[in-house]
């Protein structure tokens, strides 16, 4: 008698726990959908135009199809008129600051990430070094903007002021064209993205590489290889699809950080694309972020399709990180 | 007999069949070893090892797990040196040169010894490349001459026929013993004189396992061998020495004939007799 009843017992709770397991999942997946709706609800005014849509869809005009997506938005300046307003100097920002973001926290991450797996000796010292790291990736962005407005927009206020620059390079209008302190311009939040994300890919680095059966290693070292050879001809190969991955993992999320970059002061309103390194930008979360803080509703519906946008791009470069862990990632033992 | 130790674009003769018996006695000595302690930390893995392993023979040290007989084989070539706390005393010399002497470039050594691992490791990188990976390492080759070289090295392991037509695959699809021999094909490619191997059948059936010792009992036509082995039948069957190790000390070596057969030490014979181990 009691065994049946605690056979009965058992099934209840393997259904409970079964039941309590799909309602979380579609708990998430339900608030993610209320999510999308409602900013695509609030943000396609500025998206689609309605008028091309009806034609389309309703009397099958197959030529107003381009005329769907309302361009302007992707090319147009901000503007005080929300029906003029765009996020083209916002997304050019996005894109020079994540490409200068790239290249100076992509070398030193995976460099650091290099060191500390394939040749720091097992010490205190790279105990240390290790715990501070990941100790790094779990402060909060805005501090690491408390350090880049100290450290790149005034530079402990050694070269003067960003309007009165005591040292610069000429000439004002290449491209290169830097001064000290770097002020409000590219460099600076280039700078200020790589110190949020640099953490991020050293750790996802280093699980690249310790992924690498040290036999290979040892096959390397065997025949007479050294341990740079080692690790640049079989460990970091061996490692880049993974390494890669989480590189754009660690893009992605600097392309949606806006609080560093409000510390730094950037400006909000933006009349032309960046010319040099040392010029002034903005970037898409701090678009949404001031459009998201005006009382005006047309605003708000400004912010919502910014984040669509965002969205977008951001889901294409999640995209590209598991194309590339499913496609790149070969067997290694 | 150094004349016969191969160089680098010569790897090996060693496709000619040869029987075991038409080999010359050699008295030539390759490695020799005299009051070899090692250490990890503080714990004494090895204690007064005398020991010369002749050239082209193949030797193999037995004995049970933890003997040592490992930590002997990986200070042959310095593997060691990876282990942060691991230390020796005494002679090693290969040849004339010092193995211990810390000014010894280990790059040159581990040219010189090659090693094959108990398991397969090949490099997740085709069949040529992982052939070609050392020989690049040491010296700028041109392509046809590097060609050649892998050839030469895969011919020598007995696997060319499996692969050649599958030279630019993945070296992992291959079976177990094939990639074991993939890599002794490896270990030969840089012109060793010493080949260790750390039971390089453990890992393998049986069928791959008789394959890989018969390329052992070929390969000894140019290379002098020290294998590690906890199968004794293997020991019996490939080696022409024995060494017996036991708790960190040298017990018996010699003629693998006398050891199985005629054993001095009491230790050595429960041990060939499967009493304990």
């Amino acid at each position: 008698m009691s065994g049946i009843s605690l056979r009965t017992k058992r099934i209840v709770k393997n259904r409970a726990f079964l039941a309590l397991c799909l309602f979380s999942t579609s708990a998430t997946i339900l608030i993610l959908a209320l999510l999308i709706a409602s900013i695509m609800a609030q943000g396609s005014h500025f998206l689609f135009n309605s008028d091309a849509l009806g034609a389309v869809f309703a009397h099958g005009e197959l030529s107003q199809l381009t005329k769907i997506i309302r361009w302007d938005f992707l090319t147009n300046f901000a503007s005080r008129f929300p029906e003029k307003a765009g996020i083209y100097a916002a997304m050019i920002g996005s894109m020079w600051v994540c490409a200068i973001c790239a290249l100076l926290a992509l070398p030193l991450g995976i460099g650091t990430a290099i060191y500390l797996e394939e040749f720091a000796p097992k010490n205190r010292w790279t105990a240390l070094i290790d715990f501070n790291i990941r100790n790094l990736a779990g402060v909060p962005s805005i501090v690491y903007g408390i350090l880049g407005l100290t450290a790149f927009t005034r530079m402990f206020g050694l070269f003067g002021s960003d309007k009165n620059s005591a040292l610069s390079f000429d000439p004002d209008d290449a491209w290169w064209h830097i001064q000290f302190p770097f002020g409000q311009g590219l460099l600076a939040g280039g700078l200020t993205l790589m110190l949020v994300v640099l953490p991020i890919v050293i750790i996802s680095s280093r699980e690249a590489l310790r992924a690498v059966p040290s036999s290979l290693r040892q096959a390397s070292l065997a025949i007479g290889a050294t341990k740079w050879q080692t690790a640049s001809k079989i460990t970091l190969p061996a490692a880049i699809p993974s390494i890669l991955t989480g590189a754009i993992l660690a893009m992605s999320r600097a392309m949606g950080e806006a609080a560093p970059l409000l510390v730094l002061g950037i400006p909000v309103f933006i009349a032309n694309t960046p010319d040099n390194l040392n010029d002034n930008f903005t970037v898409l979360p701090f678009q949404i972020f001031n459009w998201a803080g005006r009382p005006q509703e047309s605003f708000h519906q400004l912010a919502a399709s910014a984040i669509v946008v965002l969205l977008i791009v951001l889901i294409c470069f999640n995209g590209v990180a598991v194309y590339l862990r499913q496609k790149l990632r070969k067997p290694l033992a | 007999m150094p004349d016969t130790q191969p160089n680098l674009t010569k790897p090996a003769p060693a496709s000619a069949p040869t029987t075991p018996t038409s080999s010359p006695v050699s008295e030539h000595v390759t490695l020799r070893v005299k009051d070899f302690n090692a250490w990890y930390g503080d714990y004494q893995a090895l204690h007064n090892i005398t020991l010369n392993i002749p050239s082209q023979r193949v030797t193999s040290l037995i004995g049970p797990s933890g003997c040592g007989k490992s930590t002997f084989l990986r200070w042959i070539n310095r593997m060691n040196d990876l282990v942060a706390n691991a230390r020796a005393q005494g002679v090693m010399q290969l040849d004339k040169d010092d193995v211990l002497d810390r000014a010894f470039d280990v790059v040159e050594l581990r040219r010189r010894v090659g090693m094959v691992f108990q398991k397969p490791n090949p490099f997740p990188k085709s069949i040529y490349e992982n052939i070609a990976f050392g020989p690049r390492l040491h010296k700028h080759f041109h392509r046809s001459d590097l060609d050649a070289l892998v050839e030469q090295s895969l011919r020598a392991a007995a696997i060319w026929d499996e692969v050649k037509d599958r030279l630019h695959n993945s070296a992992l699809g291959l079976s177990g013993g094939q990639q074991q021999r993939l890599c002794i094909a490896r270990a030969i490619a840089v012109g060793p004189e010493v080949l260790l191997m750390d039971e390089p059948c453990s890992a393998l059936d049986p069928r791959s396992t008789a394959s890989v010792e018969a390329l052992i009992r070929e390969l000894r036509q140019t290379f002098t061998i020290v294998v590690v082995t906890h199968n004794m039948q293997q020991a019996a069957r490939v080696s022409d020495l024995t060494a017996f190790f036991f708790e960190g000390k040298l017990i018996e070596a010699g003629p693998t004939d006398g050891m199985f057969t005629n054993p001095k030490n009491k230790q050595t014979e429960d041990y060939v007799t499967g009493r304990f181990g």
